[in-house]
């Protein structure tokens, strides 16, 4: 393919694919994502390729074979949708696949594979009236079942780089950063801090030397939604980093990512190859006279180089140490240039907010909160997985409507959120809204989203242990009270779970939380404290009664 | 360039600007205590001692000293009840790791931190890091790194380095809070190169030591 050389070259290529595919030809897309491949969907693929090609050429041009990026139904993976109208059949086995065919191909459906609600049986059929599906608001996830990561056409079909033409044909940096700005896009990795300030920034620092970054570290305990959009749909997130580059005035970008994902790491190696073969990356992109050049970069296999300005050493080559430096990355960064960090999920949401205007976006989500969010639903939850509802969804909708409830029948005792620097609250408080400020309100911040269910039996004392166990491993080890600090909590919350509990352990906690969480170099440290804080807040009657029933029971000896 | 004025525990205090508020403080005798800084080293940051309150644009803040820049009409409060606070439990922190080293005995007294607050586990080492970039940074030598990363950090020599830049060297053991550096060094060469100093020592009696001065005074228990 030769490079393009303007936005009429792109948008006739574009034409050129669409009228290759005919939208009524059956198509059937097995999602491959993490959770689908550890249940073997690699064989129901090979065994739906096996099968058009048996039939030597006859169902080559009936039918086709895709395999895709994550669907988001990981409860029941396998997942194949079949087109062209979206037929969900869930737990396929290779076995399963002449009937499937068989069935796609006359328009009629293998109602043994379809959704069975549990409790009344009743069937659903397609996507949109799976009940998993049928709440969300999939903008950022949705195109993953109609694309093949590893083809950029497939991109290119579902209006891919259209914003990036129009940034670039029709916009002038500041009116990108202008719409981003008002769009009122916050941070999705965690701090949900204005996207638009922090690029203009960047933009109005001094150096010339400019970096942008995609932070798809993703080291949060349960979540998975960024390794998903960026093994399912890498072209997105380029064409987001892309296009605010081009309004930052970056020359370079980093993708910064898992090292252990070797699914992920080939399909952003061939986006950019793609994208570079294509014209979308290097010198003169698409003719505008814009030059920018991506780069891959992989993590270093600790939480902490996730952290922005570890993240940035790391790429320097040094070890993934925070820096301890009173001025941003975002004017201070790699190599001491000023250093645009964003989340994958943020970098997705960029090029739909220049195609369809801030107005459209900002009339999704909750009043500080706009657009949707990823959430990865795990825990005791019937129906885990990677869910996308506007902001300002009820959690009850996440939890019950999507999530199916609390499995086994039991009850929902907590809500965790955002990992080991996350919090926990109360079943109680399952009408709170999905929203940034609200949920860091009640304790429990958003994270990166990812949403843990407990139920009954969860013993919050082991919770947060648990929690701090993972931090103490992941930590630099750099400062005092992040080293030291959280090792002496982890160490109290060990004898408590051993019943070894003793009065004055809580007072010790609630110390080390203050002093671990003021003094602390970086996030790690200072939020480490988080998930006890909101167990104290809400569980501690948990936590008194152990130490009490310990005392007195050494107290009997 | 002009001067900055700030305010540092009451005082009015001239500084220039790039400095950071631990050399403002100290050019104007306000002692504010640290273990990890040491002047020919860059700012590290890492234990924390050093944090001060600062008042700016109507926001408090606990920052570190060694790291923070000097500003304009900033109001830098070397103790207050937090800050001191802070110091207490860092101390006790380090304490149980290194109960007996001088400097911490001084400043648990200052701080009325307790030795025996938490669990003790006596590595002697509080991985200040001293050592470690004083190799790196002044003697480029890279003798002595860090291994390993949260609470199983440790320093530890790289014996084929060691071997051939310690004998002559040994600065770091003077910088060492704890002496730890001395023990490790002496560790790594009876396991990996005995008796080397000795040997030297024989084959090159009269040879001066070009040994610089030490940076700091070694602490003296009290």
């Amino acid at each position: 393919m030769p490079k393009l050389n303007s936005a009429a070259e792109l948008e006739k290529y574009r034409a050129e694919i669409l009228a290759k595919r005919d939208p009524a030809k059956p198509c059937i897309a097995v999602c491959a994502g993490a959770a689908c491949d550890g249940m073997d969907s690699a064989a129901v693929a090979a065994a739906f390729v096996a099968e058009v090609a048996k039939s030597a050429g006859k169902l080559g041009d009936k039918i086709e074979i895709r395999t895709t990026g994550c669907h988001g139904y990981c409860e029941k993976g396998p997942n194949v949708v079949a087109g062209p109208n979206d037929v969900c059949y869930f737990e396929v086995q290779p076995t399963d696949v002449p009937e499937i065919i068989a069935a796609t191909l006359k328009g009629e459906v293998v109602e043994r594979l379809v959704y069975k609600d549990p409790n009344t049986g009743a069937k659903a059929v397609h996507m949109s009236e799976v009940p998993f599906y049928k709440h969300q608001t999939r903008l950022l996830i949705g195109d993953n079942p109609k694309i093949d990561p590893m083809k950029i056409d497939d991109y290119f079909a579902v209006g891919g780089y259209a914003a990036l033409v129009k940034a670039l044909t029709t916009m002038t940096p500041d009116q990108v950063l202008d719409e981003v700005k008002k769009a009122n896009l916050r941070g999705r990795g965690g701090g949900g801090f204005p996207a638009g300030s922090k690029w203009e920034t960047t933009k109005n620092a001094p150096e010339k030397t400019k970096y942008v970054i995609v932070n798809g570290h993703e080291g949060e305990s349960a979540a998975f939604m960024d390794r998903a959009m960026l093994t399912g749909n890498p072209h997105k997130i380029l064409e987001g980093l892309i296009i605010g580059a081009y309004a930052i005035g970056a020359q370079k970008g980093f993708m910064y990512t898992r090292h252990d994902m070797p699914l992920l790491e080939k399909h952003v190696r061939q986006a950019l190859a793609q994208a570079k073969e294509y014209g979308l990356l290097g010198q003169n992109i698409l003719g505008s006279g814009f030059d920018f050049e991506c780069e891959l970069h992989f993590d270093v296999g600790i939480f902490v180089s996730g952290e922005s300005s570890a993240l940035m050493r790391s790429i320097e080559g040094n070890a993934p140490e925070p820096r301890p430096k009173y001025i941003r990355t975002s004017v201070n960064g790699i190599w001491d240039k000023p250093s645009n960090l964003n989340n994958v999920e943020t970098w997705a949401n960029v090029p739909q907010i220049i195609n369809k205007g801030a107005d459209w976006f900002t009339s999704i989500g909750s009043e500080k909160s706009k657009g949707t969010k990823l959430i990865s639903l795990s825990g005791n939850v019937v129906n885990s997985g990677i869910v996308e509802v506007p902001m300002g969804t009820p959690l009850r909708t996440l939890v019950f409507d999507i999530g199916g409830g609390v499995r086994d029948g039991k009850t929902l005792k907590a809500i965790h959120f955002g990992g080991a620097m996350g919090g926990s609250i109360p079943a109680d408080l399952i009408d709170a809204p999905l929203d940034f400020d609200g949920m860091s309100k009640l304790g429990a911040p958003i994270g990166a989203g990812g949403l843990l269910l407990m139920d009954e039996d969860t013993d919050m004392i082991e919770v947060a242990r648990y929690l701090m166990d993972f931090l103490v491993n992941e930590s630099c080890g750099k400062c005092v009270p992040c080293r030291e600090g959280m090792q002496q909590m982890l160490q109290i919350l060990t004898r408590l779970t051993e019943g070894e509990g003793k009065k004055g352990d809580l007072e010790l906690l609630e110390d080390l939380i203050e002093v671990t969480g003021v003094a602390s170099l970086c996030a790690l440290g200072k939020t480490s404290g988080d998930p006890l804080k909101s167990m104290f807040r809400y569980f501690k009657p948990e936590y008194e009664s152990r130490i009490a029933n310990t005392a007195a029971g050494s107290e009997a000896k | 360039m002009s001067d900055i004025v700030l305010t540092i525990d009451g005082k009015e205090v001239k500084a220039k600007a790039g400095m950071t508020v631990l050399q403002a403080a100290k050019q104007e005798g306000i002692h504010i205590p640290t273990l990890c800084h040491h002047e020919k080293l860059e700012a590290f940051g890492g234990c924390r001692l050093c944090m001060v309150e600062v008042e700016a644009r109507g926001w408090t803040s606990y920052v570190v000293s060694c790291v923070y820049p000097v500003a304009k009409d900033i109001v830098v409060r070397t103790r207050s009840e937090k800050v001191d606070k802070i110091r207490k439990v860092l101390v006790e922190e380090l304490m149980a790791h290194a109960p007996d080293a001088p400097e911490l005995i001084k400043l648990a007294e200052e701080y009325g931190a307790d030795r025996n607050r938490f669990e003790r586990d006596a590595s002697f080492c509080i991985v200040c890091g001293l050592c470690v970039r004083y190799c790196n940074e002044v003697k480029q030598k890279n003798a002595v790194g860090f291994i390993d990363n949260g609470a199983r950090r440790e320093i530890s020599f790289i014996p084929e380095v060691a071997k051939k830049e310690c004998w002559d060297c040994q600065e770091c053991f003077t910088i060492c809070p704890t002496s730890y550096a001395q023990a490790a060094y002496l560790l790594t060469e009876a396991l990996a190169f005995p008796g080397q100093r000795k040997k030297i020592k024989a084959e090159k009696p009269l040879q001066p030591r070009s040994r610089v001065i030490p940076i700091m005074p070694a602490p003296v228990t009290t």
